[in-house]
């Protein structure tokens, strides 16, 4: 009988182990993300300085010139435009499914809002390609249909889950005597969601806000297919240009390894990386901040 | 009565967006199947430009990457709901996975790519694509899995506990059974994410399909459905039907996704849903 008990403590201690290795090697991978593309990508200013590469829109790798201003102007373009078109649509379907939807429909839009996430990407970027940039090519008269906004209409659709979701969330989280005392003083539904609740959700709708725009910046496939690919810097919405994601796509490929041009791309993901890093930080913060108050 | 005009002019707005969700989605949906159903076939995966080794690799791929990241994203799911203390340490690892789970897909496959093809010298295989998509999966399952053993009453452990078995004779006769439907959710959620990424496969698995169907070598090039899509619509080859191909495999990845987001994910959902019944 004893035996069998110290048997027991000892599997016990085991596999408490084992689950602590399992956490620490997940945590670790960041950290050799960071150092191997970290690493690779530092190699560039070797050879560039960090003054050109960060602020200069001229990108001929052929004649040694590598500044990434284009591809950050692209990147940051495409997701202000996904967030200005997919933001309010996904919130208002989030106030739809969490305060004014019965409960059957309710049922039926969550798995709806779900299959948008389950599309692969290459399937968003291919409808882009062969629906909205035609439609832009016929309706502004511009050249190819390629450029911003056809990438940032792709964009705004597909971060509508994320939006969709976590505001849904934050949006049932509250509890429900905001919501009576409101409509007990006469408001009518409308005036509880502007002035009430959506004011108490606000940390949880901007959590989603910041999440979909490190979805948008991140995203590779559906914006290299319709952004145009041109290392151009973007004068107007429908003309050819390029994003960090879709550049690195495009030329890492025809690069030998352990060239200036290769370790370029990789510096572009490092700047990607740092960007996604510094929003998961923000929405720490904010999360602090809602729990402090 | 302004404000009553008000209300209703805003329910109006609310259900309008609602519709153009659901109507964007059952457009999406109605343009590519209606495109791309008819083209497939049996001659679709078999024949001369067939998608069949690709269809293969899709799923072999997928399933590897499960067996690379299931065990430890489970297990550091496991620890960090059932056994971490609030501390520093577990805060940096709730961090460090947080920001593994925003890593652009991109990043992912450019380290995959550093890794296997640039350290290893293995070049494109069917492994570092396999391993590198495991990435993209850990911390999503990580999250999962916290989430579903947290969503266990405490009295089954602490009734549990109290018999006098072991934290791990707890974990496994009583925690993980009762979380299993929400784990088995998760999963085929994580799955069907993982069928139709990309941009992690380019530069690891490559786009390229073994000359052999079916070929379960680790080191053969693995092209998948959804990088053979992205190869025929960036280089359309002249005499292949790129433009079929093109519209049968964009098809045929919207019904995979389908697939695992409604024949596999909804009756685990109802099954979670009379468990959590019977708990109550």
């Amino acid at each position: 009988m004893p035996r069998k008990t110290s048997w027991a403590s000892v599997n016990d201690q085991l596999t408490r182990y084992l689950f602590i290795g399992c956490a620490v090697l997940v945590s670790l991978v960041i950290l050799s993300i960071l150092w191997f593309v970290g690493q690779q990508g530092l190699a560039t200013f070797r050879h560039v300085t960090p003054l050109e590469f960060f602020t200069s829109s001229r990108w001929n790798p052929d004649r040694g010139q590598y500044g990434i201003l284009t591809f950050i102007a692209g990147s940051i373009g495409t997701t202000f435009i996904a967030i200005v078109l997919g933001a309010p649509l996904g919130l208002a379907g989030a106030v739809f499914m969490g305060k004014i939807a019965p409960s059957s429909l309710r049922s039926l839009l969550r798995p709806v809002t779900e299959l948008f996430a389950g599309i692969p990407s290459v399937v968003y970027g291919y409808v882009g390609i062969v629906v909205f940039v035609k439609i832009i090519r016929k309706t502004t008269g511009s050249a190819t249909g390629f450029g911003l906004l056809a990438a940032g209409l792709v964009l705004a659709v597909m971060i509508l889950p994320t939006i969709i979701s976590i505001s849904e969330d934050t949006l049932r989280a509250l509890p429900d005597s905001y919501e009576e005392a409101s409509m007990a003083l006469g408001a009518t539904r409308w005036q509880t969601i502007w002035r009430v609740l959506l004011p108490a959700a606000k940390p949880g709708i901007l959590t989603a806000v910041i999440l979909a725009m490190a979805r948008a910046i991140g995203e590779t496939m559906a914006v290299q297919m319709v952004i145009g690919n041109s290392p151009l810097f973007p004068h107007s919405l429908v003309t050819p240009t390029s994003t960090l994601t879709s550049d690195i796509v495009m030329e890492m490929g025809n690069t030998p390894y352990g060239s200036t041009w290769n370790d370029a791309l990789f510096m572009m993901s490092v700047v990607l990386l740092l960007i996604s890093l510094a929003l998961i930080i923000l929405v720490r913060l904010g999360i602090q901040k809602g729990e402090a108050k | 009565m302004k404000a009553k005009q008000t209300n209703a002019l805003a329910t109006l707005l609310l259900w309008l967006a609602a519709l153009a969700i659901v109507g964007i989605l059952a457009w999406f949906l109605i343009f590519i199947l209606g495109r791309g159903l008819p083209v497939l076939g049996p001659q679709f995966f078999t024949g001369p430009n067939g998608v069949g080794g690709q269809f293969f690799n899709s799923f072999y791929i997928l399933f590897l990457s499960l067996v690379f990241s299931l065990p430890v994203g489970v297990g550091a799911g496991i620890y960090l709901a059932e056994y971490a203390p609030k501390n520093r340490l577990t805060d940096v690892m709730r961090l460090s996975t947080e920001s593994l789970a925003t890593v652009p897909s991109i990043v992912l496959g450019l380290f995959g790519m550093i890794i296997f093809v640039n350290v290893f010298k293995l070049g494109f295989t069917i492994l570092g694509g396999a391993a590198t998509l495991a990435l993209l999966n850990l911390p999503v399952l990580v999250r999962v899995t916290e989430e579903s053993l947290r969503n266990v009453p405490a009295s089954y452990r602490e009734a549990s506990l109290a018999l006098g078995a072991t934290m791990w004779q707890t974990l496994r006769k009583v925690i993980l059974p009762t979380a299993l439907p929400g784990l088995v959710t998760g999963t085929t959620l994580v799955a069907g994410r993982a069928l139709g990424e990309t941009a992690i496969l380019i530069f690891t698995a490559g786009m390229s399909v073994s000359r052999h169907l079916f070929d379960l070598r680790l080191t053969a090039p693995g092209e998948t459905l959804a990088v053979h899509l992205y190869a025929v619509q960036a280089n359309p080859l002249p005499g292949t039907h790129a433009g079929r191909v093109a519209n049968g495999t964009a098809a045929l990845l919207v019904l995979v996704a389908l697939a695992f987001n409604l024949l596999l994910a909804l009756p685990s959902r109802w099954l979670q849903h009379r468990l959590s019944g019977k708990r109550g």
